[in-house]
């Protein structure tokens, strides 16, 4: 029997056991439309086509399954953009597919002609333009293998309209035919072998453990690893999660904006075993600085990403979670008892509760801790990018695995709300929280319409300090408190809740925290809650820019070296 | 250090543009790119040369491993490889002057391949100093024009088989 190219693509999308698509119907997708009711998957029609690649990659993390973002040709193609980059930068597996313009006018600047796969080229792990109806179930069975195996990714299909419409029969390929692709390399015994040796031989072994091991499902095993072999675990912020945030062995995040014990444990360990992460700039400070005690054993899948930025001196090319589970019976039992009451020292040190103690403000840090302390730290929490999603990072301990879901490599404003939409649509058995600034939530605010048609009970915390805030603290910090265009001057938030049909409220003092967090949780449906927070409160620890990690400012900006 | 590596790429639409486009954004200098047909139908071969330390060619050669239409790409730079480029030469040359340019070309194995009342079009084939050396000293009857292939490169002996090509269908 034969099918349009666009029932196709809903077949393959149903044998890839696709269950959601976001998206935005427009001219060149039309077809495609037209036939998704016959067809058992829900579309979650967005207000912005970034808003549809967030909520799919806000899906995508929360569920393991590869999220799927759907637009027409031209300005919304283009509008994906941003979130396909996102999508890459921390590799969520992710299809992103979108209309062309007619294969025959394909190359005439057509009305809402843009040339997307050549703009995606870089921020897409692969994509293709499909001009013929018989290439479509080979390139879309690709595309999913593409996107979810080795190092995840995001894949863009282009499908050119007559495709769409031209008839052809269907069987959905069962393997993917790509012989310049390698996503899997068998682990090599005797190297896991030398790791073992060199983690029993160490005094101050330090995990540090990157989203490579959430994406793997190494979480359990690395718990295993630390607990036997008495080794503390910091992570990156795409890490959170991988150990819970209340475990002994959990040092909290590294970097930039590490905690101290992170970082003085990163600078005084003998052994770093680092997995599943890609020794970021704002994780690793001045790379020369970096760890000057330590040898560093890197673990990652991707073959790249070994010897870019930090040259190691044992280097495994492995999924995190196959070199893990080899590992862990490799390790002999240890305590460690010196190493970790010197790190426990620190962590007195830290001054990490000085922001929760009362101070007559109202300050950020308290906020999110008092939405963990209401959730048990068993949230998802979605955070945007800047100083809500560092104050995230420190004072929301999170106990899950993959429940943090955070824009880490291209720090997308505007991701938290989208993606929160995906993620609850994902995990709908949990409860989900939005921590956003007042600029970032504004950058695809429209977003509280999808929540309101889709009836999806999100809490959203507005940390409203009035500021394009990390800026302002960089502006104070380093640019002598020039504060040229940071300052917002910000609509009534829990007003714009309510015109959406939200319940909205205004937090001001530090007394009506924890009743407006309970009332949250209590209400059936979403609610927004904007919390007016001390405008110049500055995310501490802070190591600056290029700066080895062993200089930090902790709170207060007390200086320690 | 200069590197050549050669590439075995899938011959589909874009897959020159997706290597280069990776080339500009990560900022790796490329000399020279020669592209052709390989023994296999559906498969290209290319060789690069590629200025940088080992450091960013260990980078340019997994960062190329990494495009889904790469298939193999092996630095030949250290191995027993023979090594060639083609060059065009148009140089001035008067008739008095023409037995002089066809000498100096006989020397270097290039030819004659185009005369005109005032120039000759020489044809060389060799390495790369080679034929700068035969450059250099056709300078002084007067370059008009100069197009060179830029190299490829074949490993000598057997073929390894790391890098025999699975077919495509």
């Amino acid at each position: 029997m034969k099918r349009t190219g666009a029932e196709i693509l809903w077949e393959c999308l149903v044998a890839e056991g696709v269950e959601v698509v976001f998206g935005i119907p427009g001219g060149a997708v039309v077809h495609i439309i037209d036939a998704l009711p016959r067809y058992p998957i829900r579309f979650v029609l967005m207000r912005h086509e970034q808003g549809a690649a967030h909520a799919a990659d806000g899906y995508a993390r929360a569920t393991g399954k590869v999220g799927v973002c759907l637009a027409t040709s031209g300005p919304g193609a283009a509008n994906l953009v941003t979130g396909i980059a996102t999508a890459f930068m921390d590799s969520v597996p992710m299809v992103a597919i979108t209309g062309q313009v007619p294969t025959s006018v394909v190359g005439t600047d057509a009305f809402q002609e843009t040339d997307i796969t050549g703009i995606t080229l870089p921020i897409t792990k692969h994509n293709f333009l499909v001009t013929e109806v018989e290439e479509l179930a080979p390139v879309l069975k690709e595309a999913f293998y593409l996107a979810r195996t080795g190092r995840p990714g995001p894949v863009l299909v282009d499908v050119a309209k007559d495709v769409q419409a031209a008839e052809a029969g269907f069987s959905y390929p069962e393997e993917a035919e790509l012989p310049g692709y390698t996503p899997h390399r068998d682990l090599d015994p005797e190297t896991v072998e030398r790791v073992a040796q060199l983690l029993n031989a160490a005094e101050r072994p330090l995990i540090i453990a990157g989203h490579g091991v959430l994406l793997s499902g190494g979480h359990a095993e690395l718990v295993g690893l630390a607990e036997r072999g008495g080794i503390p675990v910091t992570t990156t912020l795409l890490g959170i999660g991988a150990i819970p945030g209340t475990h002994p062995l959990c040092l909290g995040m590294a970097g930039m904006h590490g905690t101290l014990q992170a970082n003085r444990a990163i600078q005084t360990c003998d052994l770093l075993l680092a997995i599943g992460m890609r020794f970021d700039d704002r994780v690793i400070g001045d790379p020369k600085a970096f760890a000057p005690n330590a040898t560093i054993v890197h673990v990652d899948i991707d073959p790249a990403e070994i010897g870019k930025n930090v040259v190691p001196d044992l280097a495994i090319v492995a999924d995190a979670r196959e070199f893990l589970a080899a590992l862990l019976p490799l390790v002999e039992p240890r305590e460690r008892r010196e190493w970790l009451a010197e790190i426990a020292a620190w962590r007195r040190e830290s001054g990490w509760e000085s922001p929760l103690e009362e101070s007559g403000k109202l300050l950020p840090q308290y906020v999110i801790h008092e939405i963990w302390r209401a959730t048990e730290g068993r949230a998802i929490v979605v955070s945007d990018v800047g100083q809500n999603q560092m104050w995230e990072a420190q004072y929301y301990l999170h106990e899950l695995p993959g429940s943090l879901i955070t824009s880490g490599g291209l720090g997308t404003m505007g991701f938290a709300l989208p993606a929160a939409i995906g993620a609850r649509i994902g995990r709908p058995d949990l409860p989900v929280w939005v921590v956003a600034g007042d600029g970032g939530i504004q950058m695809t605010i429209q977003e509280l319409a999808t929540v309101v048609q889709e009836g999806l009970p999100l809490k959203i915390a507005v940390i409203d300090n009035g500021y394009l805030g990390m800026v302002r603290q960089w502006q104070e910090l380093f640019f002598d408190r020039n504060y040229c265009a940071t300052c917002l001057r910000n609509p009534d938030f829990a007003k714009i809740a309510e015109a959406y049909g939200i319940r909205g409220l205004a937090v001001e003092r530090r007394d009506g925290v924890r009743e407006a967090v309970r009332e949250a949780m209590e209400t059936d449906g979403p609610v927004l809650i904007d919390f007016r927070v001390e405008p110049e409160e500055n995310v501490f620890p802070m190591v600056a820019p290029g700066k080895p990690l062993s200089q930090m400012f902790l709170p207060q900006r007390k200086e320690v070296r | 250090m200069r590197h050549t590596l050669v590439a075995a790429v899938a011959d589909k639409p874009g897959v020159l543009n997706r290597m280069v486009s990776l080339f500009r954004r990560r900022r790796y200098n490329i000399e020279s790119l020669a592209v052709g047909h390989s023994e296999t139908p559906g498969i290209s071969r290319m060789t690069f040369v590629v200025e940088g330390d080992d450091r960013v060619i260990e980078q340019v050669k997994k960062q190329l491993e990494k495009l889904v239409d790469v298939i193999e790409v092996r630095d030949v730079t250290g191995e027993p490889a023979v090594v060639r480029e083609l060059a065009l030469i148009r140089v001035r040359a008067t008739a008095e002057q023409r037995g002089e340019v066809v000498q100096l070309a006989e020397l270097y194995r290039g030819k004659v391949v185009d005369v005109d009342h005032d120039s000759l079009m020489v044809e060389v084939t060799g390495t790369e100093e080679k034929v700068n050396h035969l450059i250099t000293l056709l300078e002084p009857f007067g370059i008009e024009e100069i197009v060179r292939t830029g190299p490829v490169a074949m490993v000598r002996g057997a073929r390894p088989k790391e890098f025999r090509i699975n077919v495509l269908k």
